[in-house]
């Protein structure tokens, strides 16, 4: 059978088409789901995408973080369900408390716009199984409010359970604590992840098919799962 | 009617960027006495009837500030000195 990712639309989330095109080309079938329904529609996953949610307002992710199908992902995702935060997505994730710290502007105030080299940190989540340990991944990164903090504690508490999932190599893109890329909750089910994925699944359009890495191991992780 | 108002801060340990930005900037205008800069939100809320500081705190907490990364105070003022009243 064939697994079922879904994707949310936002207002204002602009990846959401690129999100579903790469589970499709990873072998699944992308569903959309929209924010203001909150039925999953029986997804075994689910992907918030990058882009600009309610226009950023307030702080990025926390108007989206009240829209009616976060409750449901909220509550899915405590009980297991695989959830991957993109950018935006993962802004969104930390404002719900699925995952600590927070996203804040850019330390040089720029919005940064590139291709950059990640190491894989952490292979033991659902959404990077495939990868090796340290292996070294070119994905693209582009955001305005990407700086990861959290309080000295968090961070060591994250390094400690091997949370942290990826970290920038060559550069930290935005002032980042700790060159932090990509994190994980205590489970491993729910990753947040600045740099987008999903726009490095094809050569025709991405630096690298790296990408596709995140997405195959949703999978891979839904076939061992227990029904 | 008097309205609640919220004050939103970066916390004192959390870098701020625009502030920062904004400081750096005043040499250009002959201003050269300024140690720092910090930039934070102000909220006016209206309340349909009495104005409640416990409501304007519950919301403040959930949704107007984030407690990871801010701080935020909460006060009552009447309406003549909100933003509205002066535009």
């Amino acid at each position: 059978m064939t697994a079922r990712v879904g994707v949310v639309t936002f207002p204002g989330s602009l990846d959401d088409g690129d999100a579903a095109r790469a589970v499709r080309v990873a072998g699944a079938e992308p569903v959309r789901l929209w924010h203001g329904d909150p039925a999953l529609h029986g997804v075994d996953a689910v992907v918030l995408p990058g882009g600009f949610s309610y226009g950023d307002y307030l702080r990025c992710g926390a108007i989206a973080r009240f829209a009616p199908v976060m409750e449901t992902v909220v509550d899915a995702a405590r009980g297991g369900l695989p959830v991957l935060g993109i950018c935006n997505g993962f802004q969104i994730l930390c404002e719900a408390h699925l995952l600590p710290g927070a996203l804040t502007r850019n330390q040089h105030l720029h919005f940064r716009n590139r291709d950059q080299v990640l190491r894989i940190e952490t292979v033991g989540t659902a959404w990077t199984n495939t990868f090796q340990p340290g292996q070294e991944v070119l994905i693209p990164v582009k955001n305005g409010e990407g700086c990861y903090v959290a309080d000295a504690a968090t961070l060591d508490q994250l390094e400690a359970e091997g949370r942290v999932v990826a970290r920038y190599l060559g550069g930290n893109p935005n002032g980042s604590q700790r060159d932090i890329a990509a994190i994980t909750n205590e489970a491993g089910n729910v990753v947040g992840i600045m740099p987008h994925p999903e726009h490095a699944v094809e050569e025709l359009t991405g630096p690298s098919l790296d990408g596709l890495g995140f997405f195959t191991s949703v999978l891979k992780h839904l076939v061992g799962a227990p029904a | 009617m008097p309205r609640v108002v919220v004050d939103v801060m970066l916390k004192p340990e959390i870098l701020d960027p625009q502030g920062q930005a904004v400081a750096n900037a005043l040499p250009r205008l002959g201003v050269s006495d300024v140690a720092s800069v910090r930039i934070g939100r102000r909220i006016e809320i209206e309340f349909t009837g009495e104005p409640d500081l416990d409501r304007a705190r519950e919301i403040a907490d959930k949704l107007l500030a984030n407690p990871v990364i801010e701080d935020f105070t909460v006060r009552l003022v009447e309406a003549d000195e909100t933003a509205g009243a002066r535009s």
